[in-house]
């Protein structure tokens, strides 16, 4: 569903990835693991149109997405979250997730400064929609208050819940898990379960390899910028090569 | 031969604008460089400096060397009591927020400036009397050879100064990257601030010795800066002797549209160069391009 | 009551008012300053609309001001255009200049759209000064028509207040509506944090480039209310200085809040007029009102004043509740 073929990233002289090559099945829930600095989030930065590549193509089904920014990409049905977390931070929770629902909603400046009926019964929608997301994080209670007011962990569930409104077919998590509790994040390994099972794909970087173990089929091991294995999680953990990653033993 | 002449004349007039542009300029890039404000007061140390000169020298009688060196001073600590008030707190504001309170504190210093000075135009004195001097059929008045003079000395000084001493290597190392230079010892907040004293030290400096060829009033300061900027945004804000050519560059066009276009459109051509290089060329003609981050 | 209902009672009784002042003030110079201050108040909504929700700044604003004015002048003085058409024409024309030059302008960020959008506005207003034969330069353009509709001449301050108004109203009626919709949370997704508005789908660029468009139509309409009611417009109306007031007025009433554009709208408008006394401290203060609201009061007066009367508010319901 989603490959990104022979990514080479450098940053003035200094390469960030090296020749990575990823595929990503349809349905799949995908883990990225790899140690600091080994090019994780350059990777997903490339995949979702924010930076661009040195060499090398990302294909969605098949469509060559390379050069295609962010808001193309959303409006395809593939999205992302980040790793420090990027909330909307002076709105409501629930005004956070209706944005969620820009590309599902058309009406214009003329019908918003007007309210015609049409934008009436859309922004109706828009925000019956937005709270059912809400239900599927569980955070109805929080939907008035302001985000930045919201504990670390539910700001990362907000984050999942507004990616979630734009109906994805592929969504990119960027750790997680990174700041949340144990409890918190067996709920998150379950709130990834029940979005696989709406067809969605699943992609993630992750540093928790509890997590990365108990949920991926496939993972993708990065080091120095460059793909050092992939695998089912077992043939991951066995990997010498991985393992070796790791401790830092060359 | 009389084209010629003329010719002559306006490039000298205006590679001396030029070079009150580029230190103007040299203030802006080394603020720029270690936070990332552009600090739209910046034109207003230049008044500054023009002002307390004629107050010191004219109204309380003091030679021009003691007034030139307490105008400076006193415009230095101005920049320093700025950075320490409002700018330090608001350290990591969004962008509009820290543009907005630069501004306020310019409108602050010119509503003062005009308190305290009335809104009268002064002349400074030449520093070497007006006694035209005569090279290649064009006159130059001593003033310029000052300003020439001052400019290549503040540009020889600022070189040393940020490539061999220790406090200009840690500036440097600030600017790279703040955090990465508080590990190793650098006190970021004194950069920070050292920054302001210099870029307001020199400001002063530049608005001290154009004002006996162009006068000086409370409210010299917004166009001087905005033409100090222009020079530091074609130069490129990574790039000091960019800068400078900037400057000279600014000026040259500045003072021959002036002369052979129009005189009126002098001011509009600063700023559709502005326009042009940040639509075009936003790292500038000589800077180089900054890797994208997020 | 509802959210919805609350605002549009508030709204109501704001309007109200405004609309019955006139009755009570029947001093013919305080209707011209709360002409002006209707006047202000539409710049200011305007920028609000860029600077307070999509959080663009803009250094140039007085620059469309002016179009608006010299486009109605010039139309209807020297061509004898219908004044209602030529105020549609100017706003457009004004609209379609911004539309035009935002592309390039807003791909800036920061500091560097602050520079440009000054530069910017600059040109416009050497402009204004140097192209006498259709300006008058810096003496600047007299004569402009009041307007009218068909008997009734907009011709003196009660009639004015009614016409300003009337019209400023409508566009704050509007972009309050404009500013609770998709487009407006959009707008404020855009500005809390860019990359992940455009990762939901918003194209940032071009969504700033529209409202920068619709902030310019309304500052033209402004600007050719502004030459009819006075009928005489010259170029140091929309000069920097002015660009910097119309920040100001946004940032002293509150970035993100229509009231708070009015609210800053008239404190900008009235303190001249306080200071009559003490001639030359207007621009002092206005730059300590910038320093000391963007330092300690980030959402402005009007934040300042929500927080009082909802304190107001609970103490009131507490007593209420006593009482029962």
């Amino acid at each position: 569903m989603l490959r990104a073929k022979n990514i080479t990233k450098t940053f003035g002289g200094l390469t960030a990835l090296d020749d990575v090559t990823l595929n990503v099945a349809a349905g799949s829930i995908t883990g990225i693991i790899g140690p600091n600095g080994a090019g994780k989030t350059t990777l997903f930065n490339i995949i979702t149109g924010i930076y661009t590549q040195t060499a090398g193509e990302v294909y969605l089904d098949d469509e060559n997405i390379s050069f295609f920014p962010p808001e193309t990409l959303a409006r395809m049905g593939l999205v992302r979250t980040f790793q420090n977390v990027e909330m909307f931070g002076q709105m409501t929770v629930l005004e956070n997730v209706m944005v969620g629902l820009h590309t599902k909603s058309r009406s214009g400046f003329l019908s918003c400064a007007f309210k015609l009926p049409r934008q009436i019964r859309e922004e109706k929608l828009i925000k019956e929609k937005s709270i059912r997301w809400l239900e599927f994080t569980d955070m109805t209670d929080l939907a008035g208050m302001r985000a930045d007011s919201l504990p670390f962990g539910k700001s990362r569930l907000l984050e999942i819940s507004r990616a979630m409104a734009l109906e994805p077919r592929i969504i990119l998590l960027d750790e997680p898990a990174a700041g949340l509790n144990s409890r918190e994040t067996l709920q998150l390994a379950e709130l990834i379960r029940r979005i696989r099972e709406l067809g969605i794909t699943v992609v993630l970087v992750e540093h928790d390899m509890d997590l990365v173990m108990d949920i991926c089929e496939t993972i993708f091991v990065l080091n120095l910028g460059k793909k050092l294995t992939q695998g089912t999680p077992r043939e991951v953990q066995e990997n010498p090569a991985v393992i070796s990653a790791y401790l830092g033993v060359s | 031969m009389d084209n010629f002449r003329q010719l002559t004349q306006y490039v000298l007039s205006g590679l001396s604008n030029g070079a009150i542009y580029a230190l103007i300029g040299f203030g802006f890039a080394i603020i720029h460089n270690a936070t990332g404000i552009i600090n739209f007061a910046q034109g207003e140390f230049v008044m500054l400096g023009g002002m307390l000169t004629v107050f010191f020298l004219v109204f309380c009688g003091f030679p021009l060397l003691p007034a030139i060196v307490l105008s400076i001073l006193i415009a230095t600590v101005a920049g320093i009591t700025f950075e320490r008030l409002a700018i330090r707190p608001l350290k990591d504001a969004k962008p509009i927020r820290l543009i907005i309170i630069t501004i306020g504190a310019s409108i602050f210093i010119r509503g003062a400036a005009m308190l305290i000075w009335g809104k009268d135009t002064h002349a400074l004195p030449a520093f070497s009397g007006n006694e035209p001097l005569y090279i290649a059929g064009a006159t130059i008045m001593p003033q310029h050879l000052w300003i020439f003079g001052i400019t290549i000395l503040v540009i020889i000084f600022s070189r040393l100064f940020f490539n061999h001493s220790i406090i200009g290597k840690a500036m440097r190392a600030c600017a790279y990257n703040a955090q990465a230079a508080s590990l190793v010892g650098i006190d970021v907040k004194i950069m920070v601030m050292l920054s302001f004293a210099i870029s307001a030290a020199i400001g002063s400096l530049a608005g001290i010795i154009i004002a006996p060829l162009t006068m000086t009033s409370f409210d010299v300061g917004i166009m001087l800066g905005i033409k100090g900027f222009c020079a530091v945004i074609i130069g490129g804000m990574s790039s000091g002797l960019g800068t400078v050519l900037g400057g000279l560059l600014l000026g040259l066009l500045e003072a021959l549209g002036a002369g052979f276009i129009s005189a009126s459109y002098k001011d509009a051509i600063a700023f559709i160069v502005l326009l042009l290089i940040l639509f075009l060329r936003p790292e500038g003609l000589f800077g180089k391009k900054e890797t994208e981050r997020v | 009551m509802t959210k919805e209902k609350r605002q549009i009672t508030i709204f109501l009784i704001f309007s109200f008012v405004l609309l019955v002042i006139p009755f009570s003030l029947r001093e013919s110079y305080l209707l011209n300053v709360m002409v002006f201050i209707g006047i202000h108040t539409m710049l200011a909504v305007a920028l609000n609309l860029l600077m307070g929700y999509a959080g663009q700044i803009s250094l140039g604003h007085a620059a469309f001001f002016g179009m608006g004015a010299y486009i109605s002048g010039i139309f209807t003085t020297r061509f004898g255009l219908d004044p209602w058409l030529v105020i549609i024409m100017a706003a457009l024309c004004a609209a379609a200049i911004a539309f035009a030059m935002g592309f390039p302008i807003l791909k800036l960020k920061g500091h560097y759209l602050a520079m440009a959008t000054l530069g910017f506005g600059i040109i416009i207003y050497i402009i204004f000064n140097e192209t006498v034969n259709w300006t008058g330069g810096p003496s600047g353009l007299s004569g402009i028509p009041n307007l009218k509709i068909g008997e009734l001449v907009f011709d003196n301050d009660f009639h004015n207040y009614y016409l300003v108004w009337i019209i400023t109203l409508g566009v704050m009626l509007l972009s309050i509506n404009l500013s609770q919709s998709r487009i407006g949370r959009a707008l404020r997704a855009v500005h809390d944090s860019e990359v992940a508005a455009r990762v939901m789908g918003i194209n940032a660029w071009v969504l700033k480039v529209q409202i920068f468009t619709v902030s310019a139509f309304i500052s033209a309409m402004a600007g050719s209310l502004y030459a009819h009611t006075m009928t005489f417009v010259a170029p140091a109306s929309f000069g920097f200085n002015f660009s910097v007031e119309l920040v100001t007025m946004v940032v002293v009433g509150g970035l993100g809040s229509i009231y708070g554009s009015f609210l800053g709208a008239a404190i900008l408008t009235t303190l001249p007029e306080f200071l009559r006394v003490f001639e030359d401290f207007d621009i002092i203060i206005y730059g300590l009102m910038l320093i000391v609201i963007t330092m300690f009061m980030p959402g402005g007066l009007i934040s300042g004043l929500q927080l009082l009367s909802q304190k107001f508010f609970l103490k009131f319901k507490a007593k209420a509740d006593k009482g029962a």
